[in-house]
C-alpha cells in the first residue's frame, strides 16, 4: 500500500516537471518567435531594438550591444540570454529600462481585470445553474439571450454605451483616468476615489466575461444534471439548492476553470480594448502610447511579456486541476 | 467513443435542415446575413454617396439628408455602415476560408495518419495556439503595415489550429466506422478514402466552425482597426468607431450605427453557427464561442 503512494506521488511528480519543462519549451519558442518578428519585419532590426527617436550614436551602441553584424544564430543567442537575464530593452520615450514600464502599469490591469473576472464568476455561475436547471424556459432562453448579446457586441462599443448613459449623461461616474486629478487624496479617501473609477470599466469587462461564464457553467452543468450521481442525491432526499451547489456545481467547476485558465489572452485583450475606452493607466493604454509614439521596445516587450504569462496562467490552471478533482494529483498524496 | 454516438453525432443533411428550421433565432440570423450580404455586394446602390468623401456638413444628426448623420469631416455615416459591410465581410470570410482549409488539411492528416505525423503536427498545432491572438495580429499590423492582406494572413495563420483539433478528434472516431473499412478492404487509397468516405461526414462539422469563426475574426479586426491599426484605403466599421469615439460627448450618432453593424453582423452569425451546432449535436448545448475582442 505504501509502496503503490510512493509510486503514485513519484509518477505524478515527474508529470509536473514535464509540464513545467513543456512550459519553459513554449516561452523559449516565444521569445524565438519574438526574435523572428524583429528580423523580419521591413526596415532595419535596429529600429525596433532601440525605438524610433534614438541618434546614431546610440544606434551605434545598440548595434553593438545585440551583435547586429554577427551571424543571425549569434544573434539569436546574445537576444535570448539578455531576455532570459530579464533585460527587455531601454525605452527612450520613458527614459526607462522597458521591463521597469511594463510592470509599473501591472497593478492598474491585474486590479480591472481581478475584479470584473471575480464578478462575473459569481453572477455567470448563479446565472448558469438557474438557467440549466430551468431548461427552456423564459429564463432560461432570456439568459441565453444576454450571453449571445454579450458574444457578439464589441467590448469596446458596451464600454462606449455604459461611458455614454453613466458618466456623459447621467454623470454618475468618471468617463476617465483612475482617480481624481484635481485633489490630493490619501488613505481610505484615495482608495474609494479609484473605486468610483473603477465602477465603469469593471462593469463592462464584467459583461463580457459574463457571458462567456454563464454558458460554459450552463453547458457544463447540463452535462452534470443528468449523470446517475446526482439522480442518487436527489433521491437520498437532499434539498434541490444543495443537488444544484453542492454536487452538480463541483464536479462541473473543472470545465470552466479550463477554459477561464486557458482563456486568459483573450481575457487580457478584453481588458486592453476596455482600458482604452476609460483611458485606465493599465498595460492597454500602454500599448497604445506605444504604438502612437513607435516604441517598439515597449510594443514587443509588451508582446513578450504577456505571451509568457499566457503560458505560466496555462501551467497553473493544469495545476489547479488537481486541487479541484480528486482523481488528478500532481506530486501531493491526498490525505 | 463508442458507434452510436458518433452516429448520433453524424446525422443526415436533411435532419440538420430540419431542426434548423424550427429555430426562429436561426432563421432571423440568415435574413439579417442576406441583408448584410445585399448590402455589401450593392454598397454603391444603396449608398449613392462616396463614404470617404468630405463636404461641409460636419457632425450632423441624422436627418432624411443624412440617414445616420455626417462624421467630423463631413462624411456620411450611412454610406460608411454600408461599405464597411464589404470589409468586415470580406475579411471574415477570407481569413475563416483559409484557416478552415489549412485547419482540414492538418487535422485530417493527422486524424488519419496517427502515430508519429500525428504527434508532429499536434505539437506544431499547440505551439500555435500559445501566443495570444489578438496581440500577435497588433504587434504583426505594428510592424509590418496594416494592410488588408497582412491583416488576413496573420490572422488565418492564428485561427487555423481551432479547426485542426476539431477536425483531428471528428477523423480519429470516423476512421473506426465500419463503412470506412470498408473501403479500405475495397482497395481505396488512403486520399480517396478521406476525400470521399471521412471528409463528407465531417463537412457539417467544419462549416458550423467556419460561420462561428467569421464572427470572431470580424470582432478582431475591428478591435484592431478600433486601436487605430487600420487600412486606411477603405473606410471600415472599426475605422469609423476610431475616429468617432473623439466626438462621443455630442455626437453619439458617429459610433453608434457602426457600432450597431458590427454587432447585428456577428450576432447574426454566432446565432446561425448555434442553431447548426445545436442541429448536429443536440446534447451539445450550445458550444463555446469565442470572443476576442
Amino acid at each position: 500500500m505504501r509502496l503503490r503512494r510512493r509510486l503514485i506521488s513519484r509518477l505524478s511528480g515527474r508529470l509536473l516537471i514535464k509540464r513545467a519543462l513543456q512550459s519553459a519549451l513554449l516561452i523559449l519558442a516565444l521569445v524565438i518567435i519574438n526574435f523572428l518578428l524583429i528580423h523580419l519585419a521591413p526596415g532595419d532590426p535596429v529600429h525596433l531594438l532601440a525605438g524610433q527617436s534614438g541618434d546614431e550614436k546610440y544606434f551605434a551602441f545598440i548595434r553593438a550591444k545585440f551583435g547586429l553584424d554577427r551571424p543571425l544564430t549569434t544573434q539569436l543567442w546574445i537576444y535570448l540570454t539578455s531576455v532570459l537575464r530579464g533585460d527587455f530593452g531601454y525605452s527612450l520615450g520613458y527614459q526607462q529600462p522597458v521591463i521597469a514600464v511594463i510592470t509599473a502599469r501591472i497593478p492598474a490591469t491585474l486590479l480591472l481585470m481581478l475584479s470584473a473576472v471575480s464578478l462575473s464568476s459569481v453572477a455567470g455561475v448563479v446565472m448558469g445553474v438557474e438557467a440549466a436547471r430551468r431548461e427552456n424556459s423564459f429564463i432560461d432562453r432570456a439568459l441565453n439571450a444576454f450571453a449571445l448579446l454579450g458574444h457578439s457586441v464589441p467590448s469596446f462599443s458596451i464600454g462606449h454605451l455604459l461611458l455614454i448613459v453613466f458618466a456623459l449623461r447621467l454623470g454618475l461616474f468618471p468617463a476617465q483616468n483612475m482617480s481624481s486629478s484635481q485633489q490630493v487624496l490619501t488613505g481610505a479617501a484615495y482608495w474609494l476615489d479609484v473605486l468610483w473609477h473603477l465602477a465603469l470599466p469593471v462593469a463592462t469587462l464584467a459583461i463580457v466575461y459574463l457571458a462567456q461564464i454563464m454558458r460554459l457553467t450552463r453547458t457544463a452543468m447540463l452535462g452534470v444534471l443528468g449523470e446517475n450521481f446526482i439522480t442518487a442525491a436527489r433521491a437520498k432526499g437532499l434539498a434541490e439548492g444543495r443537488v444544484l451547489y453542492g454536487h452538480a456545481l463541483r464536479n462541473a467547476l473543472l470545465p470552466i476553470v479550463t477554459v477561464v485558465g486557458n482563456d486568459f489572452g483573450m481575457l487580457l485583450s478584453g481588458a486592453v480594448l476596455v482600458e482604452t475606452v476609460f483611458a485606465w493607466p493599465g498595460l492597454g493604454r500602454l500599448m497604445l502610447d506605444a504604438l502612437a509614439m513607435r516604441d517598439y521596445p515597449v510594443l514587443m516587450g509588451l508582446f513578450l511579456m504577456i505571451s509568457m504569462s499566457v503560458v505560466v496562467v496555462n501551467f497553473v490552471t493544469d495545476l489547479s486541476y488537481a486541487a479541484l478533482d480528486p482523481r488528478i494529483s500532481y506530486g501531493r498524496t491526498r490525505r | 467513443m463508442n458507434q452510436a454516438e458518433t452516429n448520433a453525432r453524424a446525422p443526415e443533411g436533411g435532419d440538420i435542415w430540419r431542426s434548423f428550421k424550427r429555430n426562429r433565432t436561426a432563421l432571423a440570423g440568415v435574413a439579417l446575413l442576406a441583408c448584410f450580404l445585399c448590402a455589401a455586394v450593392f454598397a454603391g446602390q444603396i449608398a449613392t454617396r462616396d463614404p470617404q468623401k468630405n463636404s461641409e456638413a460636419s457632425l450632423r444628426p441624422p436627418s432624411t439628408e443624412f440617414l445616420f448623420g455626417t462624421d467630423d469631416l463631413g462624411r456620411d455615416v450611412f454610406s460608411g455602415v454600408v461599405h464597411g459591410a464589404r470589409v468586415s465581410i470580406t475579411i471574415g470570410v477570407t481569413v475563416a476560408l483559409l484557416s478552415g482549409l489549412i485547419g482540414v488539411l492538418v487535422g485530417a492528416t493527422a486524424g488519419y495518419a496517427g502515430g508519429r505525423i500525428d504527434d508532429l503536427l499536434m505539437r506544431l498545432t499547440e505551439l500555435f495556439l500559445i501566443p495570444p491572438r489578438f496581440f500577435l495580429a497588433l504587434v504583426v499590423a505594428a510592424l509590418f503595415g496594416s494592410t488588408f492582406s497582412t491583416l488576413i494572413v496573420v490572422l488565418s495563420v492564428t485561427y487555423w489550429p481551432f479547426t485542426a483539433r476539431l477536425v483531428r478528434a471528428e477523423v480519429l472516431s470516423i476512421k473506426e466506422q465500419s463503412y470506412v473499412e470498408a473501403a479500405r478492404a475495397m482497395g481505396a487509397s488512403p486520399a480517396r478514402i478521406l476525400l470521399h468516405t471521412i471528409l463528407p461526414n465531417v463537412l457539417p462539422l467544419i462549416i458550423t466552425n467556419v460561420v462561428l469563426m467569421i464572427g470572431g475574426v470580424i470582432l478582431v479586426e475591428a478591435g484592431l482597426e478600433f486601436l487605430g491599426l487600420g487600412d486606411s484605403r477603405n473606410i471600415s466599421w472599426g475605422y469609423m468607431l476610431h475616429n468617432g469615439e473623439h466626438f462621443i460627448r455630442d455626437a453619439w450618432w458617429v459610433i453608434f450605427f457602426p457600432a450597431l453593424a458590427v454587432s447585428l453582423l456577428v450576432l447574426a452569425l454566432n446565432a446561425v453557427g448555434d442553431a447548426l451546432n445545436h442541429a448536429l449535436d443536440p446534447k451539445a448545448r450550445g458550444a463555446h464561442i469565442d470572443k476576442p475582442a
